[in-house]
């Protein structure tokens, strides 16, 4: 019976993938990548981690494929980065991406039995945390530090785009899609979801302590709503050379920095969470990453500022 | 069973993923490609972790956090590629 | 019983449901016919499958979640149905 279930996901995985590179239009392409994503959640909700089907639904599927659409509809002209592939170049990659499928393939299917775990000792000293999402405790307690340097990734890509718009632009706002006048259907379910996806994101958030969920998944959310608000005409793009802009990307990290250092005075090295007050810490913490990751993320899709504000 | 079949998929999206990076001409579609790379890699991951299944989880938290946090930073490098194709496309102005 | 045997008549009719629409969407030879069987299958199959899983939800709140989902889904697809169809006709009135 699961193997059917796998067979009903893995098939159209694979399909879509094809289609997306094998696919003339770019545009369908991009619309095949929407329909992929969601397979892919599925996918992985038959792996049971339902914290990473969120993830890839809002983050992989959603936002990756909106920014991609975006882009393709503002590019006057495709970037071509050589000539058209000729046979012989076809046979080749074919010939490469066959052995790297096969090799990783043979390499999966020679893994020791039983499978290395650290679960166990993820688990074991999860009350003293207050969490009893695993996930939620790899992230931001075991390997905080990736964590906090996934955030800095975030923001070295929002100082990427900035420093990638026009000099007239500097410090303004994104170009407004779509130009001209917003559809009544999109404003009436911007109104209509705005809402209550932002009480769905508070939920998010706050059942990610124990059970699938979390910030980046909430943060995410947040951000999906903002954009939805902005290409229905109701709210402003974020001006990125704004002052609350910039507070409330750098918000995030030094909240973490702090709570880390704390970390070395209290519980003896950097990140440690102390104790009694971990989960309070631990929540503090999360609520100034999640502002920091919506409007990173509001940024990163609305594009590089092109329009002078009147600042 | 099933959760090999979710791994050789994983490592054929890798394969399809690399075969249209290196076949396509244009920007935008090796983006395309390459994040397809990176589901694959991703879904390898998570069968590693779904094997790992031990002391009562349905997997290894540890990888599949590891792959939350490679989704994200494989969404902030797409996202500063797009930046760099729009600005490639066609400068409204004197760079 | 009568709930297992209700949901499998209510989901065996969604499922009819979604296969109409997708034979509508292969089909059909414009755009706007073809949106009119997506939407038909969209709403009233989801809400059929929807009603058929609340007999298994288990609690009340697990039910009231599925028809949520079902009322999101609805509006979402709703305006997406009415925004392809606005485009297609601005684009049919730009030829």
């Amino acid at each position: 019976m699961t193997e059917l279930l796998a067979l009903t996901l893995a098939l159209p995985l694979l399909a879509g993938a094809l289609f997306i590179v094998a696919t003339a239009s770019t545009r369908a392409a991009l619309f095949g990548f929407f329909a992929f994503g969601l397979f892919l959640a599925l996918a992985w909700v038959a792996l049971d981690a339902v914290d990473v089907a969120l993830t890839e639904a809002a983050i992989g599927g959603g936002a990756t494929g909106l920014l991609l659409l975006r882009l393709n509809g503002r590019m006057r002209h495709p970037v071509s980065l050589g000539e058209p592939a000729g046979p012989r170049l076809k046979i080749a990659a074919g010939l490469l991406a066959a052995l790297v499928t096969l090799a990783l393939g043979a390499l999966l299917l020679a893994l020791p039995e039983p499978a290395p775990s650290l679960a166990a000792a993820t688990v074991e000293p999860l009350p003293a945390l207050g969490i009893g999402n695993p996930v939620t405790a790899v992230l931001i307690a075991y390997r905080a530090l990736d964590t906090l340097l996934e955030i800095v990734v975030l923001l070295i890509a929002v100082v990427g785009l900035r420093a990638l718009g026009t000099d007239r632009g500097w410090g303004g706002r994104p170009v407004p899609w779509p130009e001209g006048e917003p559809s009544p259907a999109l404003v009436f379910l911007a109104r209509l979801l705005i809402p209550a996806g932002l009480v769905f994101a508070v939920y998010l958030f706050w059942v990610g302590a124990d059970a699938p969920g979390g910030k980046f998944q909430a943060s995410t959310l947040v951000a999906a709503l903002w954009l939805l608000a902005i290409m229905a005409g109701l709210a402003p793009a974020p001006c990125s050379g704004g002052r609350w802009t910039g507070r409330a990307l750098a918000i995030g990290p030094l909240a973490f920095i702090v709570a880390g250092t704390i970390g070395i005075a209290a519980a003896g090295s950097f990140l440690a969470w102390p104790e009694p007050v971990a989960k309070p810490m631990i929540i503090a913490v999360e609520l100034a990453l999640a502002v920091s990751i919506v409007v990173a993320l509001v940024l990163l899709v609305a594009g590089p500022p092109e329009r002078e504000t009147g600042r | 069973m099933s959760t090999t079949l979710f791994g050789l998929t994983g490592a054929a999206l890798v394969g399809i993923g690399l075969f249209g990076l290196i076949v396509h001409p244009t920007a935008l579609r090796k983006l395309l490609a390459f994040n397809l790379v990176g589901a694959g890699v991703f879904l390898v991951f998570g069968v590693l972790a779904r094997r790992a299944a031990a002391a009562g989880l349905a997997g290894d938290p540890v990888p599949q956090a590891i792959v939350i946090t490679g989704i994200v930073v494989a969404f902030a490098a797409t996202a500063l590629a797009a930046t760099l194709l729009a600005r490639l496309s066609g400068p409204e102005e004197e760079p | 019983m009568i709930a297992d045997l209700l949901t499998i008549v209510l989901v065996s009719a969604g499922a009819v449901f979604f296969l109409a629409g997708t034979v509508g969407l292969l089909r059909f030879p414009d755009p706007l016919s073809r949106l009119h069987a997506l939407t038909k299958a969209d709403s009233l199959g989801l809400g059929l499958i929807a009603l058929g899983l609340v007999p298994q939800a288990g609690s009340v709140w697990m039910a009231l979640k599925l028809l949520l989902v079902w009322l999101l889904v609805l509006a979402g697809s709703t305006a997406a149905g009415q925004m392809l169809a606005r485009l297609h006709r601005a684009e049919a009135a730009d030829d």
